[in-house]
């Protein structure tokens, strides 16, 4: 199982186990990962469960589609790396992915 | 077709809602808020039609999304469905031919929600959180206690122009009239069957437009004269290339700001009272919150689903569309009933009980999906829970003591007054 970890803008770090299959955001709710509010459920609708990729990752993953972009374009504090984590699908090939929580969700 | 409207206020009792054939079925009849009667009417177009198309009302014909996940898919799609020119379900009359970018599409909503949208940013309302809190503190501790007053004038009006002022750096001794203004804005019977008299309006409109105006110039003056640019609506629009020019645009001008009037005003001030209120029907909830004010958050986001102060919002389908198996045209009008899909127990557990301690409370519609999503979510969130945090540092019980009058709107989800006596702790 692909390791993922999520660090709190206060810098407290979780390294969590992430089934395959399942989003990002999806496993930081199952974990109870604190930062992730996911209003609207996984429909890349509400912009609330944004996450910044570490810049090792930020070539590695697939591009955001035109939705995600125009969502993440409404956040207030946009960062390289600001992805929402509900459109990405865990994979073996994100084992070892380190994503950062920003200090306010829009 | 439009039905031409009457502006009787006389109350008509209406029909239950199982009384009328489904294809009659008129939710955009601005007594049902009015009456409080609209959940058993919106229940049947879920159960029954959840694409329910309208041929005629006084709002021209239109279709209902009623269902929570049907909604979702219509606020986010905003390429197959466009926000222009207008999100209320009546068309503009003539005087109020504004542009606002709530009613704009990409890339123009874009670029004009962008030059305002920081000063509800969640980095800039940490830093608002005292002021809030003291003016709260200051209005509670200002109540009449254990005598009957009208929660709604004395708190919720209060509240939010106080704050509206503070965001628009407006003088705060006339801070009522941005209540007024929103008011006007909001209340035109051709676009959402509320009742006001078109001349007021008109000269309402003008006044806001000449205010904001004056103001605009003094913020303009004030910079030139060096001093140091400030946080307030105002200057941040000044202060963007893509809005620096809008007062030469006096449709764009006056149009944006009636929306962050607006956006400011009905909203907060209704779910303020929709709190209030809602914990009188269940007063259980009331005993949970005395024992656990950690609370608190999660209820401010249950409150906001129950009232759903925005009833709806509208759109234009920009292409065939099938739903539910039937047909949206091309240049249909669609109308998002969010306080429906707050409703639905489809997806919301029990949607008709108010439970504080609720799971995933935070999923609901009031904030809208999509790229208009409401931009001032956290703002609003955070007032309410500031009021709630000092209503129970002070008070033992908020007691709804007697009939609560609602607005006459089908976008407007409000109380007129709401007459409570508090209970010290």
């Amino acid at each position: 199982m692909p390791q993922i970890t999520f660090i709190e803008y206060s810098d407290k770090s979780h390294c969590v186990d992430a089934e395959t299959g399942k989003s990002l955001m999806q496993i930081a709710i199952d974990h109870g990962i604190p930062g992730i509010d996911a209003d609207c459920g996984g429909s890349c609708a509400c912009g609330t469960c944004h996450v910044i990729v570490h810049e090792t990752w930020q070539g590695k993953l697939p591009t955001a589609q035109e939705e995600e972009m125009a969502m993440l374009d409404m956040t207030p504090e946009p960062q390289p790396g600001s992805r929402l984590s509900c459109q990405l699908t865990v994979t073996d090939a994100l084992d070892g992915l380190v994503v950062r929580l920003p200090e306010f969700q829009m | 077709m439009n039905i031409p409207f009457t502006l009787s206020s006389a109350v008509e009792p209406l029909p239950q809602a199982h009384a009328i054939p489904l294809d009659q079925l008129d939710v955009s009849d601005p007594r049902l808020l009015e009456q409080n009667i609209w959940p058993d009417y919106f229940k049947r177009l879920r159960d029954e039609a959840p694409i329910h198309y309208l041929p005629a009302s006084p709002f021209g014909a239109f279709w209902s999304i009623t269902r929570f996940d049907d909604i979702k898919f219509v606020d986010s799609n905003w390429k197959l469905f466009s926000s222009e020119p207008v999100i209320v379900i009546g068309d503009r009359t003539e005087d109020m031919e504004l542009d606002m970018f709530i009613a704009m599409d990409p890339p123009k909503h874009d670029q004009q929600r962008k030059a305002v949208q920081g000063v509800v940013a969640p980095a800039n309302l940490t830093q608002m959180e005292g002021l809030i809190r003291q003016r709260v503190g200051s209005i509670l501790d200002n109540l009449p206690i254990g005598e009957s007053f009208n929660w709604v004038e004395h708190v919720s009006v209060e509240l939010t122009s106080q704050m509206l002022a503070t965001l628009f750096g407006f003088p705060f001794e006339d801070r009522h009239k941005l209540i007024y203004w929103s008011d006007m804005a909001t209340a035109v019977p051709e676009m959402t069957g509320a009742i006001c008299d078109p001349e007021e309006r008109m000269s309402a409109m003008g006044e806001c437009a000449k205010t904001f105006s004056g103001l605009w110039h003094q913020r303009a003056a004030e910079q030139a004269a060096g001093q140091p640019p400030g946080f307030d609506l105002i200057q941040l629009l000044q202060n963007n290339e893509d809005t620096k020019d809008l007062i030469e645009r006096p449709k764009e001008f006056l149009g944006n700001l009636i929306l962050l009037i607006v956006g400011g005003n009905d909203t907060t001030r209704n779910s303020i009272s929709g709190g209030v209120h809602a914990l009188n029907q269940f007063p259980a909830e009331f005993d949970k919150l005395r024992a656990d004010p950690g609370l608190i958050p999660n209820m401010v986001s249950e409150i906001i689903r129950w009232q759903t102060p925005l009833a709806h919002m509208r759109r234009i389908a920009t292409e065939d569309v099938q739903m539910h198996g039937q047909t949206i045209r091309k240049g249909d009008k669609v109308v998002m009933w969010y306080l429906s899909g707050n409703r639905d127990e489809r997806v919301i557990d029990q949607a008709d009980h108010f439970m504080i301690d609720r799971h995933n409370a935070r999923q609901h519609l009031s904030f809208g999906f999509g790229i208009h999503r409401c931009m001032g979510n956290r703002l609003a969130e955070m007032q309410l829970r500031v009021l709630w945090e000092e209503i129970l540092q002070r008070f033992h019980w908020i007691e709804v003591v007697g009939e609560p009058e609602y607005v006459r709107s089908n976008f407007v989800k409000g109380f007129k007054s709401l007459p409570v006596k508090i209970h010290p702790k």
